[in-house]
């Protein structure tokens, strides 16, 4: 009974601040928005048993894509004004079809059961001696292993891919040139003097091939 | 669990409907469009640890996790992509995203 209150509960909030974050006139209002969404979406991951999930969504959506998308709204000088206009235009197309959308979901709901013998193509049936996080480790690093490795292939791929487009080389600061310090020859570089008493040597004039 | 399975379809299923609108409604917007797709995501993620927690069974957590990897790993590159855009072009508004039209 609680367990329904809390679950009708956080759900609107999930589903007001959805809304908030498609209609929100201001992006960082979105992205706020984008914020308590998660963390409603969190305590439904943890009403359904997924503890170690709903920690992972806290920490990594809120800790981290949210607040990149905080960051990438307020860096960018761009006129969001003038990106909202054409909205009263498309609402009403985007209403039908999201109304389609639902009707169809809706009409897949309504005759969906369960086959009783479900319970026996369960790839994995969830232990009930060990906590989630256990239970989810000790799939992922076993049966899983080969999945688990490609998605830190393509976390890895996809870091290196954003720090290569948005890395800018502004020619500042000295770089050494290795070709061109092996290719220097003593006698380029070096002069012998014999430098008389109480005269001493004559400086060149600096040449601009300083390395 | 306590609650019962289909309130968390329910559930996902307006998220994911309001994903969509979102598409819609901001057409010019990339990051609210870009937002859209979270929520969509995130709506696909509640189905599956709904049914896995219904169903009893480990896999559907295993997917989330996978999926939550690669809306990351996209949601960084597409915001990479939008800041080099504007970097260049002064402008994010979609429709005017014609570079490669020739």
């Amino acid at each position: 009974m609680i367990a329904n209150i809390l679950f009708y509960i956080v759900s609107a909030i999930l589903l007001t601040s959805a809304v908030m974050v498609v209609s929100s006139r201001n992006p960082v209002h979105s992205v706020l928005f984008l914020i308590l969404a998660f963390i409603n979406a969190a305590v439904l991951f943890l009403m359904a048993g997924a503890e170690f999930l709903a920690m992972v969504l806290v920490i990594v959506y809120v800790g981290a894509v949210a607040v990149l998308f905080m960051f990438v709204v307020m860096m960018l000088d761009v006129d969001f004004v003038a990106l909202r206009e054409g909205v009263q235009r498309y609402a009403p197309i985007g209403a039908a079809v999201g109304l389609v959308l639902f009707a169809e979901l809706a009409f897949v709901a309504v005759s969906w059961t369960i086959s009783p013998g479900a319970n026996l193509l369960r790839l994995s049936p969830t232990p009930t001696d060990v906590t989630n996080t256990v239970a989810l480790g000790s799939l992922l690093y076993t049966k899983y292993i080969f999945l688990f490795q490609m998605a830190g292939a393509i976390l890895l791929v996809s870091m290196i891919g954003a720090i290569v487009l948005t890395l800018r080389d502004r020619n500042r600061g000295k770089r050494q040139n290795v070709d061109l310090q092996h290719a220097r020859m003593p006698a380029d570089t070096m002069r012998m003097v014999n430098a008389k008493l109480g005269e001493g040597a004559k400086m060149p004039a600096p040449t601009e091939e300083v390395l | 669990m306590q609650v019962a399975l289909s309130n968390y379809l329910v559930v996902a299923g307006l998220l994911m409907v309001i994903g969509v609108f979102g598409i819609f409604m901001n057409r010019k917007n990339i990051i609210v469009i870009m937002m859209s797709i979270e929520l969509i995501l995130l709506a696909a993620n509640i189905n599956f640890i709904a049914f896995s927690g219904a169903l009893h069974d480990m896999v559907g957590q295993v997917f989330t996790m996978f999926v939550l990897t690669v809306a990351a790993a996209e949601s960084a590159i597409g915001l990479a992509i939008v800041v080099i855009y504007s970097r260049n072009r002064g402008s994010i508004e979609v429709e005017d995203v014609t570079l490669m039209k020739g």
